[in-house]
């Protein structure tokens, strides 16, 4: 398959970007969009061009590294993936396809495609935890769980913190990212002694960052690689409001 | 220099406990007079990070990644092992400490796999208190699975992703401690030198990967918990930027490096289908529960799978092992792969695949019942190759999936260098020659969290040290090596990006030391690694510049180090003339095609010193003595 990219390129934090366009062909159908630049930089390299500088570690969608708008699109247009999920035979042979970082305030570029997301770190510091200690916990079958309840953990701790939720949402709001935490925690009866610090501080630091608000849009939802629901931004407001109520 | 594990004595149950009674304390206000850089937030580093800062030293945690959650721990799938025995099954820590003993094929120290067994329960115990949704029963109690051939249920997991809530979960712990400023967190750097100073390591010289900016850290102690090897063959299930800087750059400067032969090849990956592919994906081991792994019997045979009749395929593992069949452990059935594609039987484009048949497991059971066991691997192994697993076998093949060898430690985990402690997967110590399933994230949660936190204390209650700062002469020569190494790498402005350089090592890697080993073979790849490294030294393309972020830059130091590993991991591979575990040396087989130990010979850990380049490292061995569990032939025919 051949194709024409657009991709974003940008040297620094303070360099404009732009966008170049440049050509690859004869790509196999069964490579991975991740190949596919993999064979554009080896490209550029042979060229004396500078590669494009990208984010990428696993490789099989839970890292959380990667992440790219692929034609205006967080991850791409197909369901559940994260960009290194993405496949070449996606696309059509010939397609133009259009490459952008993450565009939102608080994710600045670093370089070309990779974006700087500790601000997302900085909100797990300042709540996303339980703080026990090493050694001093009780035995592990002392603390039982509702099966429900942990199952309903799960779904929302299986986010990546990939940050496609902020990239899809037109306010750039990580309502999703913080909910699948507060919620994963809420759920379960460790999380209960810092329930309602956890939250505020968690939302705090959310606001600090810069993150627009919730505006009922789902774009995250839909663009999030694990499916990641937005129920949790429901129990997110909840947790909120009882919190600052009590 | 002669090699002192430092095992404690006494009974083996009662070495720990002892050990830990002996050793020095530090009073809890002297605590944050002392330092320590932790290299590396996989589950072994950020686990050993967060519970040093409880401890009250001042930590310094540094990470190639943007962010410790993005370590490569976070793709373990299957699960974590720990001897709760809550199935009440007959598990117990003697009887997890003798699985892994025996499953590493004797090569491993039996004092730390005690002792691994021993702190393991402590760990399920830890995850849970900070939130990791571990699978449940409905009564709300923790729920088990059997593992890789253990025949009792003691693997813990959380769905597909264990390896991602354990990590999450030590990230969060550390996250705490980086919010309340007793962890200093340094992300994008990474370390390409060790620095020694008076006999001990004082501290690290880094590349800061977002400026290009040399960096100096200075500390009392500096752990090392970087992770395997395995990119050594370029193609392996390990993330992409895993590599071997950092404890490559510590043999360098004088810790020895164990067993660097000792890899593993796991069996069920999904098969490469071109030149452009970038790396293995695992497919979980439990599909041979169900799936039946054949060939067909003629050699180029390319009739769709299903219009082979049944006589013209080869079930070559039920027919070769008719007890275990196509549950032979890891090693086995990835040699047996091998051999049959070699033979120009596989399957497939490439012919490098065998085929994973459903097939009978879904006219038992049905297609549903199917789905509900594996059906997020058949969703997975669709998107990857476009094919239906429901309606065609599987391809498989084995790949390059973890490395037993690393530097070697004593029993308090500390390398040769003093003040040099190494954890995780990076170190050689507990899995011998073959790792079982699910006992990498129990090694790397146990040095963390309830190991070194006390060899750590004994070591800064037992040593002075001096007061020093980056103007140090050791750190001033350090930093100014890297640079010039840095300024050596883009000027040789030859014609191969250093990815296509990789590419050639990993085939050398895989064709004569992977799977099936040979002096021949060694001999040759002994020859063909010098060539590779004179042309990356005088033929690799690095483009762009130091000071900025540079993808090739980072990727070509890396290679280069890989290249000389790759060097002494089929040195070592040559001198050990025995089969064991993941290493086979096809000279060292019974009559049946098994692995041939020669617990005489070599029952030895291999510590090989650094004298020099080009000079051959020197042999040191740790002579393993086996008091509680005899060696023992392993059988599964
Ligand atoms: C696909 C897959 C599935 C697996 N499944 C299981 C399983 O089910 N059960 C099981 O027990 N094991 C499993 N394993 C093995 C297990 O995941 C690993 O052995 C283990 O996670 C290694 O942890 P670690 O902390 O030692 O290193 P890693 O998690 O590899 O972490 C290494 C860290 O070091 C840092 N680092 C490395 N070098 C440098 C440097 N020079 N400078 C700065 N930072 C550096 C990295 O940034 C990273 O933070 C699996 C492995 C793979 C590949
Ligand atoms: S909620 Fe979904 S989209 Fe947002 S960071 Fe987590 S995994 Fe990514
Ligand atoms: S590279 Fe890890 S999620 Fe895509």
């Amino acid at each position: 398959m051949n194709f024409t990219l657009k991709i974003w390129r940008q040297k620094n934090q303070k360099d404009e970007g732009r966008f170049e366009t440049y050509e690859v062909k004869n790509i196999s159908p069964d490579a991975s969009f991740l190949e596919m630049l993999d064979i554009l930089n080896n490209q550029l390299v042979l060229e004396n061009c500078d590669p494009v500088a990208f984010d990428h570690d696993c490789r099989e969608g839970i890292c959380g590294s990667c992440g790219m708008m692929i034609n205006g699109r967080a991850h791409g247009k197909g369901r559940k993936q994260a960009t290194c999920d993405v496949r070449m035979r996606s696309f059509t042979d010939g397609e133009t396809i259009t490459v952008e970082p993450w565009r939102a305030n608080p994710f600045p570029v670093i370089k070309d495609l990779i974006v700087d997301r500790s601000a997302f770190d900085r909100i797990m510091q300042a709540g996303g935890f339980i703080s026990v200690r090493t050694g001093s916990a009780p035995d592990a079958n002392s603390i039982p769980v509702c099966k429900d309840n942990a199952e309903e953990a799960m779904d929302a701790a299986a986010c990546i913190g990939c940050g496609a939720c902020v990239a899809a949402c037109p306010n750039s709001s990580a309502m999703l990212f913080v909910a699948a935490k507060v919620s994963q925690l809420a759920l379960l009866p460790q999380g209960q002694p810092e329930r309602k610090e956890r939250v505020q501080r968690m939302i705090t630091q959310m606001d600090k960052e810069g993150f627009g608000n919730c505006s009922n849009n789902y774009a995250c939802e839909a663009e999030c690689p694990k499916g990641i629901s937005v129920m949790h931004i429901a129990r997110l407001n909840r947790e909120f409001l009882t919190a600052k109520l009590t | 220099m002669k090699l002192d594990p430092k095992i404690p004595e006494g009974p083996i149950e009662k070495k720990w406990s002892s050990h830990r009674f002996n050793m020095k304390l530090v009073n809890p206000a002297n605590r944050r007079k002392y330092s320590v850089i932790v290299i590396g937030t996989g589950l072994a580093g950020a686990s050993a990070a967060a519970s040093l800062a409880e401890l009250g030293y001042k930590v310094i945690s540094i990470s190639y990644h943007e962010s410790p959650r993005r370590a490569h721990s976070i793709a373990a799938q299957g699960g974590i092992n720990a001897p709760k025995n809550y199935a009440n099954d007959g598990d117990s820590v003697y009887r997890l400490f003798y699985d892994t003993l025996k499953g590493g094929d004797y090569r491993a120290r039996e004092a730390n796999v005690y002792r691994l067994a021993e702190v393991s329960g402590n760990i399920i115990d830890q995850c849970v208190a900070q939130g990791v949704p571990f699978g449940r029963d409905y009564a709300g109690y923790l729920d088990m699975r059997s593992f890789g051939g253990a025949q009792v249920s003691r693997t813990f997991y959380a769905r597909g992703q264990t390896g991602q809530q354990l990590l999450l979960g030590a990230y969060s712990t550390l996250s705490r401690h980086i919010g309340a400023g007793t962890v200093k967190f340094f992300d994008r750097r990474e370390m390409l030198e060790l620095v020694v100073a008076d006999g001990i390591a004082r501290g690290v010289i880094c590349r800061n990967l977002r400026t290009g900016a040399i960096e100096s850290y200075v500390a009392d102690a500096v752990v090392l918990a970087t992770g395997g090897y395995g990119n050594t063959f370029y193609l392996s299930t390990m993330a992409k930027a895993s590599n071997a800087t950092a404890i490559w750059r510590a043999y360098k400067k004088g810790a020895f490096f164990a067993n660097p032969c000792f890899t593993q090849i796991h069996p069920t990956c999904i098969p490469v289908s071109g030149d452009y592919q970038s790396k293995l994906t695992l497919m979980s081991e439990s599909l041979r529960n169900d799936g039946r792994i054949w060939v067909p019997k003629k050699p180029g045979d390319l009739r769709i799978p299903s219009q082979i009749p049944e006589e013209e395929r080869d079930y070559y593992l039920e027919r070769l092992y008719p007890s275990f069949g196509n549950l032979v452990p890891r090693d086995v059935a990835s040699r047996r792969a091998k051999e049959i594609c070699d033979k120009g039987l596989g399957v497939g484009k490439t012919s490098m695949a065998v085929y994973l048949d459903f097939a009978d497991a879904i006219k038992r059971n049905g297609k549903n019942w199917i789905e509900e066991k594996y059906g997020n691997l058949f969703d997975m192994y669709h998107e990857i190759t476009a094919e239906d697993p429901y309606a065609n076998p599987m391809r498989i093949y084995p790949a390059v999936h973890y490395t037993m060898g690393g530097l070697w430690v004593d029993y308090n985990l500390m390398s040769t260098i003093p003040g040099l402690f190494v954890i995780g997967e990076a170190n050689f110590s507990d899995h011998g020659a073959n790792r079982l399933g699910a006992s990498a994230l129990m090694q790397g949660l146990a040095d963390g969290y309830f190991i070194l936190p006390y060899t750590l204390s004994d070591y800064f209650g037992r040593t002075k040290f001096s007061s020093l700062a980056t103007n140090h002469p050791e750190f001033v020569k350090a930093n100014k090596r890297i640079s010039e190494e840095t300024e050596k790498l883009l000027a040789i402005k030859g014609k191969q990006p250093v990815n296509e350089i990789h590419k050639k090592l990993g085939k050398v890697m895989w064709d004569f030391a992977g799977m099936g080993r040979n002096e021949k073979g060694l001999k040759k790849a002994l020859k063909l690694i010098p060539e590779i490294k004179k042309e990356f030294w005088s033929d690799a393309k690095v483009t762009g510049d130091s000071d900025n972020l540079n993808i090739e830059l980072e990727k070509a130091g890396r290679i280069a180090d890989f290249i000389e590993l790759a060097e002494l991991l089929a040195f070592d591979a040559l001198h050990r003339k025995e089969s064991c575990g993941g290493h086979f040396r096809e000279e060292y087989q019974t009559p049946e095609g098994e692995a041939l130990r020669d617990d005489k010979k070599f029952a030895y850990a291999a510590a090989w010193e650094y004298i020099g380049d080009g000079k051959n490292p020197k042999l040191n061995k740790e002579q393993l003595t086996f008091e509680y569990v005899k060696p023992a032939v392993r059988s599964y025919k």
